[in-house]
């Protein structure tokens, strides 16, 4: 979690609000910020650290692990109108990659800006070629899109 | 986002529109069969749950930041070590 709080300032020039979940009370959270969260991070976690102790919330998102009464290391990316529209879940043992999250970040509000009439292609990232689906385009992305030139 | 008052019990977290648990079998069984599951392209799950937020208890409600691009985090505990 201390590389989202280091990387806050950019997710919210995006526009994104951040809130995360564990199984661990309110009261541990203050104390993980105060005796090593903010020593990492240079400052106070910014966002809402929820409760779930009993896993209410982790079980709906599929990430709650009933044996080890822990949740998993879940992210989940919604849009304005509350749909999800990015997820990601890995046993605990592995680190996000919040260049990756802010990378779809990017994509899926350039895919919203142009209401999907712009889509992103694989390794897509601001700047690059983006794709116009349509019947021209049906069998026609090899002319438009090269996985060796552009990806 | 007001100050909760912090009493001896844990507060919990529960799913917005969820009755609360029941000890009737029937009752449970609706319940599990209306619960909506988090999946990709549809609604995110609402609920709302306490918080520790800039020095304060308080709690958050999911669908209070529609409206804005939400980065939801689940992570395996606090003071684990990634």
């Amino acid at each position: 979690m201390s590389a989202v709080a280091a990387n806050y300032d950019t997710l919210q020039g995006l526009g994104v609000e951040v809130i995360s979940v564990s199984v661990d009370s309110q009261f541990v959270h203050k104390v993980w910020n105060d005796q090593e969260l903010a020593k990492m991070v240079g400052k106070d976690i910014p966002f809402h650290m929820a409760s779930d102790g009993p896993g209410n919330v982790g079980k709906i998102y599929g990430v709650y692990d009933e044996v080890a009464g822990v949740e998993l290391r879940g992210r989940f990316l919604i849009d304005p109108d509350g749909v999800i529209q990015a997820m990601e879940v890995m046993t605990p043992p592995v680190g996000r990659q919040l260049s990756e999250t802010i990378r779809q970040i990017k994509a899926f509000q350039h895919v919203r800006a142009t209401k999907g009439a712009e889509v992103c292609p694989a390794g897509w990232t601001p700047g690059k070629k983006v794709l116009k689906p349509g019947p021209a385009l049906v069998g026609n992305v090899w002319k438009e899109w090269n996985p060796n030139k552009d990806h | 986002m007001s100050n909760k008052k912090v009493g001896c019990a844990r507060p919990i977290g529960a799913v917005v529109g969820e009755a609360p648990t029941q000890e009737n079998q029937e009752e449970e069984n609706v319940k599990e069969s209306t619960m909506s599951i988090a999946k990709v392209g549809a609604k995110a799950p609402d609920f709302e749950a306490p918080a520790y937020y800039r020095g304060e208890f308080t709690s958050v409600k999911l669908s209070d930041y529609f409206g804005k691009w939400i980065l939801l985090c689940f992570y395996p505990g606090d003071f684990t070590f990634v």
